[in-house]
């Protein structure tokens, strides 16, 4: 599914220095678990998102690894550390080889 | 044939085992998982948290989470799903406290366990039964 992908990202616009913020993101995205069937019995391919990375300034922050079970539009709320002004940048990967990206900018005082 | 209170008991306690039997073979899935992910360790109890509600109205998103202070990554499984494994969680350095939640699918009534890997290489685990009105896997 490329069409309609619609990540959205929830960070603070400033932190103090060392400071540990919670991120929360959520991106549109149907998951076809491979599991279901359409009317006429035949299975629905599997299609969803396989892995989600968020990076601070090309440092992990966290790096899920997804399978079917994940619900619809996947949601993750996490907590990372902020050690200096920056940038947060997301990235959600696709079974069919799309890749989604966004990123924040923080700033810490 | 007329059935006696005795029968009628045997019956249903055969029907309800037979409903089972497809949680408990998914079930033995779920320790493979967790087999491959420790790598045969011996898994401890405690240090790990897992949140998740006793009931659940709709299987298709039910919220979670997990928190193991330490921990370098963390795995979530189903045991009652028709594939046990649900996601799992690896934290980099920048990562403010070892937790993490999200919305996940339930085919029904199940245990839902979280695996934890620590940093010393040791394994925990905590498990957490969801009661699910309407289960999350189509079908």
């Amino acid at each position: 599914m490329a069409s309609g992908v619609k990540p959205r990202v929830k960070v603070p616009k400033k932190a103090s220095a060392g400071d540990t913020i919670t991120i929360k993101t959520l991106i549109s995205h149907k998951m076809e678990s491979g599991q279901r069937k359409d009317k006429s019995g035949n299975v629905i391919p599997r299609s969803i998102i396989n892995r989600f990375v968020c990076e601070f300034n090309g440092e992990t922050v966290i790096d899920v690894t997804l399978d079917p079970a994940i619900s619809t539009n996947p949601f993750f709320e996490f907590e990372a550390k902020v050690p200096e002004s920056g940038e947060f940048t997301f990235t959600w990967y696709d079974d069919d080889g799309d890749v989604y990206t966004t990123s924040k900018k923080i700033e810490a005082s | 044939m007329q059935l006696t209170r005795r029968d009628t008991l045997a019956l249903g306690l055969g029907a309800a085992a037979l409903t089972l039997l497809p949680f408990r073979a998914s079930a033995s899935l779920a320790d493979d998982k967790i087999a491959e992910f420790t790598g045969g360790a011996p898994v401890g109890e405690g240090g790990v948290t897992l949140t998740a509600p006793e009931i659940a109205e709709n299987g298709n998103t039910v919220p979670i989470g997990v928190e193991a202070p330490g921990a370098v990554s963390i795995m979530v499984l189903a045991a009652g799903n028709p594939r046990p494994e649900v996601a799992t969680f690896n934290f980099g350095p920048l990562a403010g406290a070892h937790s993490a939640s999200t919305r996940i699918r339930l085919a029904g009534t199940q245990d839902v366990i979280a695996v934890a890997k620590m940093a010393d290489g040791s394994f925990a685990k905590a498990s957490a039964t969801v009661k699910v009105t309407i289960g999350g896997c189509g079908g």
